[in-house]
């Protein structure tokens, strides 16, 4: 991006860029999460985006619970395998570019449930892009990870239509 | 003024005969070991003669390889006495056998074992007959195991995944 403030080209100056850049600048710093919380982690996921750790700060406040108007899923809590199809159903909803954060032990590899009813890592049904282990995870690794989202945002980008 | 259990057990074995088979102290707890063909008789007569109002629990034990019949059913019902000790806390247990396993349900006394059977039901594969709606309540409805039982390998995800399969196909849980 480049910033010219010749006053025959516009009076406040203006900025050069590709469309891309621009799309992703947006993309990365509007994040808004579709909250799947199903356990103790979504606690701690509600804690990231209260005041105190403030997700509003990297743009990412607008906890959405309808994921026909959110890109971000954090999933956080153990997932069963009944409650699978519900979760793989609600990501097939949200509109594309959307990414994946795997909150918590149990949905990175099923933590302490090595049991018939609890999936073994969400990977098996969700293409995820951020993995936070813990159990549970602080809310400073939550925003590491948004964070994470956000340079994968600006380094990879997402087809513009 | 301590309850008077055995009273209680003859009166119920007057009105169903051999119906109490067995009664078991153990630490301020009583027991009493029920015949499964008349468990519903001896639930109703409990609440309705002995006011044991409340079903607080049901739920079963599998003894596989350690003893025959391999399930208990166990019902913990309460009674809600005028007096502050007149409160009981009773449990009673009967036998299933191990092949196809049936007891009778309890449902029509205490509505509230309706969910309770149907858990059971779920993980040990225990058909409560006479209940209103014995489905599955945790598990798919389309899950064939019935994970509690103890020749069921609790890692063992394929029933598990297959459910899960169909439903992402079918849509629905």
């Amino acid at each position: 991006m480049g910033v010219n403030s010749n006053s025959l080209l516009g009076g406040d100056g203006f900025i050069t860029t590709t469309i891309e850049a621009f799309a992703n600048w947006g993309r990365k710093n509007s994040l808004w999460p579709m909250p799947f919380g199903t356990a103790c982690c979504a606690i701690e996921m509600i804690g990231v985006f209260a005041s105190r750790f403030d997700l509003s700060r990297f743009g990412a406040e607008v906890a959405r619970f309808s994921p026909r108007q959110a890109d971000l899923m954090i999933v956080s809590g153990t997932i069963t395998y009944k409650m699978a199809s519900v979760c793989r159903m609600i990501y097939d909803q949200m509109p594309e570019p959307k990414w994946v954060i795997a909150m918590g032990s149990c949905t990175c590899g099923g933590g302490p449930f090595d049991s018939y009813a609890v999936v073994q890592g969400i990977d098996e049904f969700l293409p995820v892009d951020v993995y936070i282990g813990g159990c549970p995870p602080r809310p400073e690794a939550v925003i590491d990870a948004v964070m994470k989202i956000q340079k994968k945002i600006d380094l990879e980008g997402a087809p513009i239509l | 003024m301590s309850f008077d259990f055995d009273s209680l057990i003859e009166a119920v074995n007057s009105a169903y005969p051999g119906a109490v088979k067995e009664k078991i102290e153990y630490r301020g707890e009583t027991t009493l070991i029920i015949d499964k063909d008349r468990i519903s008789g001896v639930c109703g007569h409990l609440k309705a003669s002995f006011g044991f109002t409340f079903l607080a629990d049901l739920t079963a034990v599998d003894y596989l390889e350690i003893r025959m019949p391999r399930y208990e059913v166990v019902y913990h019902v309460h009674r809600f006495g005028p007096e502050i000790d007149e409160n009981i806390r009773l449990r009673l247990k009967a036998e299933v056998e191990g092949d196809n396993p049936k007891i009778d349900s309890v449902t029509h006394i205490w509505s509230g074992a309706d969910w309770l059977e149907r858990e059971v039901y779920d993980m040990f594969g225990i058909v409560f007959t006479g209940h209103p709606d014995l489905r599955r309540i945790l598990m798919p409805e389309d899950y064939e195991p019935f994970p509690l039982r103890k020749d069921f390998d609790v890692r063992n995800r394929e029933a598990s995944k297959r459910s899960f399969e169909r439903a992402l196909r079918e849509g629905g849980d």
